[in-house]
């Protein structure tokens, strides 16, 4: 257990070392410089070469990766151009909001799939079933930016119960709290309906096999063989699926975070991207990399948990 | 007409049971289940009326499809959906088990009735402990204490002879073997004492010393708890061995009822009768080949047939009577007037007086009978472990050691074992799917026996084959080379060549027939271009050619042109296989592979499968390998026997002389394990205990000496146990066994 959990942050560190390098050298090699960039299409030759010499950008490209990476364990991520300001400052900033706007979704989503999933699959073809199946097959069918847009027609345009943008500043006249309401609701009903719909059919699944039977023969009632032998079951095809989301929630809420103008890390990551803003694309690209890879690190121990037959 | 009612009856009892009492404990009266679709409802079940007595033992027969798995779960009231209980009414302790209410029910399942199923580890909760499984099951019937009830599961795992009960607690079922798994089920549904043990094909899948445990294992435990048992299972031997009484149902309906005895020995109904002479003599002198016939029941069963007014089996019937057999409900009818054995037939005068047809015996005269076609001599495969990284991590499984043996033309080579003791490996290795790693495997062309060149040279050398001996290496005195032919066309070496190197010519003379034609005959494919296929590309026949020669290939396996069309999907289990048979002829083999052929069959259609591969023997031309665990079947069918165990052959001879003494300690436990059609074959006298060592392990000694009931402490463990030769007959024993002159390992 212990070497397997080595030898995860092990690749987990070679990884990041390899992502790292080829994203330092993919903007190396993409047309346009940085120089260029921050002096305007108008500077002239001795201009550009000063302030290339001035940054250090004249030396070879695998030292200043090095530097790079050596700055970057000290926390120091770089200057960015959009927002005028050290990189780490706005990307935790970013992130930290990003973050609780993920924790706040994937807290009421995954609760709810697995309710709704587990309701729906434990009596395939009921009043029930066809409900849920209706009901996640329409929400997951809508984009989010339609999504949105309708939400916000009825409950901020109509009802004017719910603020429509959120900033997360306490200015606008809304609580925080508040600020969450629609962003969350979009991004659940969104995602939701893909949960429900693997978890369901997983359940389905499992509701066939000879072992639920075997419960229902010892004369268990049915809530009984549901809750004690095939839930843990019906969970362990889609939890590979259900952490797949967190990545999802980490770095692609771009469209939920840009319809609400909510200060999010996708958001950013936007921005710099159309900015050509390198020095913020590097880090949240790491940012995003070890995202991925600790939901992996948690998909295998969740595995193992789950099911017992998958040890290492 | 003697009719079911009220009479009372006397139970035979087994040792050790309660006292009888004259009302039933299960009673099944006229019962009726239908199924409802969206194309109509059909009949699955139709006027059903047993009774099981208290600690009585009911078994329960039939072919796939006859209900026989609807009536057990009828019992339970577990109906599966769209079916439902439309007729009739099943009394439990005198109680109508459809007119409880939800909660009796649940008092009643697991704790007074409780089932054993086929396939343990799927019935098993893969994700739960097996204490927390069987603790279960006392917590849902009015046990509070939880340590009790943990208390009682242990020693219930160790009544189920089940090694470290404590430990078995904390384990998952993946990490059980699949007997100790069935223990565990059968463990489970002991927990709460139940009235009434249902068990649904509790041995099929398991290997026939592991069922020869497990029957042991529930007669012992019906006589300590006094159970009355409703045994539902395919296998007439394994429900000869274990019950009192036998219901036979056919399309739903119970067709003959009465004790075992009465039953076997003088079978009333057609069925019954068929289904008996469709099985192989377990007593017959072995005379090998398969040569002497089996007698199928012709035709199948039609879904149309369940709906029938009359008698369901009259269109497969001999004995038929347009007037008496179809027109109107046939009752169950007192044999002989005896009230406890009943038929549901209306002309058992005329089945009684009919002799059962006489089997046929073919013989075997065919020119190239006994020429060696693949001798295999020393072959080996072991499998090296990876570790991490590609690495060799040094640990090895030895699936496959020093094999030697022979397939011979117009001849069937058997292949004996219990699961994990090589028998596939071998075939695999033959067949090229994963080459040896050592040792040879040379296939032989057979001297053309007709006016071809060379036809002289055959006579010059059989005389030698009938008489071959034990292993057979290429070099061997009496090797059938013909001189002055180029021996690259003569005999081709196999063994270490994967089927990627094989030239066509070579792949296309050795074929396989596997267990399954459901999943090896591609689904979307018509027979016809199955057929084709093979003739088109093996044989390189031309588009006309290809098509006359199919329909050769139809008549050859019996199979009517119009299945040409079809997909598999919709023809018979037995027909699937048929083609599965011409497909492997298609190329014109000289080794048919068959890897359990008839084992996923009926045991009616086993018969002329059987039957089928025998006819195909006769031409001479084709040597077969037959890998089955059924020994009855290759008591019937082979001419070479080789018994394996643990990658090794501990036995090997003709069949005649391994089916009969000096035998090696495994064939003997073998064959006494095997269940037998026969109410008066005795319980086995050897039951092997534990599993096979992991062939992991490089073992000095003797790989079967943790088993073996003979065992020589401190030798057999020790040291490799040296070849005794009797004869052609080879035993690896280091038991002096009478008559047998040692020669070196």
């Amino acid at each position: 257990m212990l070497r397997f959990a080595a030898k995860q942050l092990f690749n987990m560190g070679f990884t990041l070392l390899a992502v790292s390098l080829l994203v330092f050298m993919l903007n190396e090699w993409t047309p346009g410089d940085v120089v260029s960039k921050i002096l305007g299409p108008y500077a002239n030759a001795d201009q550009v070469e000063k302030v290339t010499r001035e940054m250090g950008l004249d030396r070879p490209a695998i030292v200043r990766y090095f530097e790079y990476m050596g700055r970057a364990l000290t926390g120091d991520l770089g200057q960015s151009i959009v927002y005028r300001a050290p990189v780490a400052s706005i990307l935790w900033d970013r992130l930290g909001n990003t973050l609780l706007l993920a924790a706040v979704s994937f807290a009421v989503i995954v609760p709810l799939s697995v309710v709704l999933g587990v309701l729906a699959g434990s009596r395939e073809g009921s009043f029930t079933d066809r409900a849920v199946s209706v009901f996640s097959s329409i929400t997951a069918s809508i984009p989010e930016f339609a999504m949105g847009v309708f939400l916000i027609a009825i409950f901020v345009v109509g009802l004017g119960i719910l603020p429509g943008t959120s900033p997360l500043r306490s200015d606008t006249g809304w609580p925080i709290w508040s600020q969450f309401v629609m962003p969350v609701l979009v991004v659940t009903l969104y995602d939701a309906g893909y949960l429900i719909s693997m978890i369901r059919t997983s359940m389905v699944e499992v509701m066939r096999q000879p072992y639920i039977r075997t419960a229902t023969l010892k004369g268990m009632s049915f809530g009984q063989v549901v809750r004690g032998h095939a839930v843990r079951n019906a969970l362990i095809a889609p939890f590979t699926v259900i952490l797949l989301q967190l990545n999802y929630l980490v770095s692609g809420l771009v469209v939920v975070e840009t319809v609400f103008a909510y200060p999010g890390f996708g958001r950013m990551m936007l921005e710099a991207a159309l900015a050509k803003d390198i020095a913020i694309i590097e880090a949240g690209t790491l940012v995003a990399v070890v995202v991925t890879m600790l939901t992996q690190l948690f998909g295998d121990l969740g595995y193992m948990a789950l099911d017992p037959r998958i040890r290492v | 007409m003697a009719e079911t009612g009220d009479r009372v009856r006397e139970w035979p009892m087994p040792d050790g049971a309660t006292a009888p009492t004259t009302t039933a404990m299960l009673t099944l009266d006229g019962l009726g289940v239908e199924a409802n679709g969206r194309r109509g409802s059909s009949r699955i079940l139709q006027d059903v009326s047993f009774d099981i007595a208290p600690g009585e033992a009911f078994g329960l027969v039939g072919e796939s499809g006859c209900g026989k798995s609807t009536v057990a779960l009828a019992v339970m009231r577990y109906l599966g959906r769209g079916l439902s209980l439309t007729n009739g009414r099943i009394l439990f302790e005198g109680r109508d088990v459809a007119a409880m209410a939800t909660a009796e029910l649940r008092a009643l399942r697991g704790n007074r009735i409780a089932m054993v199923y086929q396939d343990p580890m799927s019935s098993l909760n893969p994700v739960m402990t097996i204490g927390r499984q069987l603790i279960e099951v006392p917590l849902l019937h009015g046990e509070t204490d939880a340590a009790k009830a943990r208390a009682r599961a242990i020693a219930m795992l160790g009544e189920v002879r089940l090694p470290d009960a404590t430990a078995m607690m904390e384990r998952y079922p993946h990490q059980l073997s699949g007997g100790q798994q069935q223990r565990v089920v059968i463990a489970m549904a002991l927990m709460a004492e139940p009235k009434l043990l249902i068990m649904d094909e509790p041995t099929t899948g398991l290997d026939v010393t592991i069922e020869a445990a497990i029957l042991d294992l529930v007669t012992e435990l019906r006589a300590k708890f006094g159970t009355a048992i409703l045994f539902i299972s395919h296998n007439l031997g394994t429900v000869a061995r274990l019950c009192d009484r036998i219901g036979v149902l056919y399309a739903g309906r119970l067709v003959e009822t009465g004790s075992i005895r009465d039953v076997f020995k003088a079978p009333a109904h057609p069925y019954t009768r068929g289904l008996l002479a469709a099985l192989p003599e377990h007593k017959a002198p072995v005379a090998g080949g398969g040569h002497r016939r089996l007698s199928p029941i012709d035709g199948t069963l039609k879904a149309a047939d369940r709906a029938r007014t009359g008698c369901a089996f009259a269109p497969r019937c001999g004995h038929v009577e347009p007037v008496a057999c179809e027109t109107r409900p046939i009752a169950l009818t007192a044999v002989m007037g005896d009230g406890a054995h009943m038929a549901r037939c209306s002309r058992l005068a005329v089945v009684a007086a009919a002799k059962p047809s006489a089997r046929t015996s073919m013989p075997a005269a065919a020119a190239n009978r006994g020429q060696v076609l693949l001798a295999l001599d020393k072959l080996s495969k072991r499998y090296d472990l990876t570790g991490r990284f590609g690495f060799t991590s040094g640990a090895s499984i030895y699936a496959l050691s020093d094999a030697s043996m022979a397939a011979r033309a117009g001849e069937t080579l058997a292949i004996v074992g219990e699961s994990g003791s090589g028998k596939s490996t071998l075939a695999k290795v033959v067949s090229g799917l994963i080459p040896a790693t050592s040792g040879s495997a040379t296939l032989r062309r057979a001297a053309p026996h007709s006016s071809a060149p060379g036809g002289r040279l055959r006579e010059a050398e059989s005389p030698g084959a009938t008489e071959d001996t034990g292993a057979l290496h290429t070099s061997a005195p009496g090797g059938r080379l013909p001189t002055g032919e180029s021996p690259g066309a003569m005999q081709e070496e196999i063994g270490t060549v994967g089927v990627d190197q094989r030239s066509p010519d070579t792949r296309r003379r050795i074929q396989m027939v596997f267990q399954n034609p459901d999943s090896t005959l591609n689904p979307s494919h018509s027979i016809e271009f199955a057929l084709t296929r093979p003739l088109r590309q093996q044989r390189g026949l031309s588009r006309a050619d290809a098509k006359a020669e199919v329909l050769k290939l139809m008549e050859r396996v019996r199979l009517p042109a119009d299945l040409l069309r079809r997909k598999p999907h919709q023809l018979s289990g037995g027909q699937r296989q048929r083609v599965a048979v011409a497909r492997a002829l298609a190329g014109q083999p000289d080794l048919i592979i068959a890897d359990e052929p008839v084992s996923a069959l009926d045991v009616s259609v086993q018969a002329a499968i059987v039957n089928l591969l025998g006819e195909l023997l006769e031409t001479g031309d084709l040597a077969l390998v037959l890998i089955s665990h059924d020994l009855g079947l290759v008591r019937h069918m082979a001419d070479w026997v080789a018994v394996m165990y643990l990658g090794r052959i501990v036995e090997y001879g003709p069949a005649s002389q391994v089916f009969a003494a000096p035998f090696h300690p495994y064939t003997e436990a073998l064959l006494e394990a095997a269940p037998k059609p026969d109410p008066d074959a005795s319980a086995p006298a050897i039951v092997l205990k534990g599993n096979m060592p992991s062939p992991t392990e490089r073992l000095a000694g003797c790989g079967f000496a943790s088993r073996c009931p003979k065992k020589i402490e401190g030798v057999c463990e020790r040291e490799m146990p040296p070849v005794r030769q009797f004869g052609a007959h080879t035993i690896a024993c280091h038991r002096e066994l009478s008559g047998g002159a040692t020669t070196s390992v």
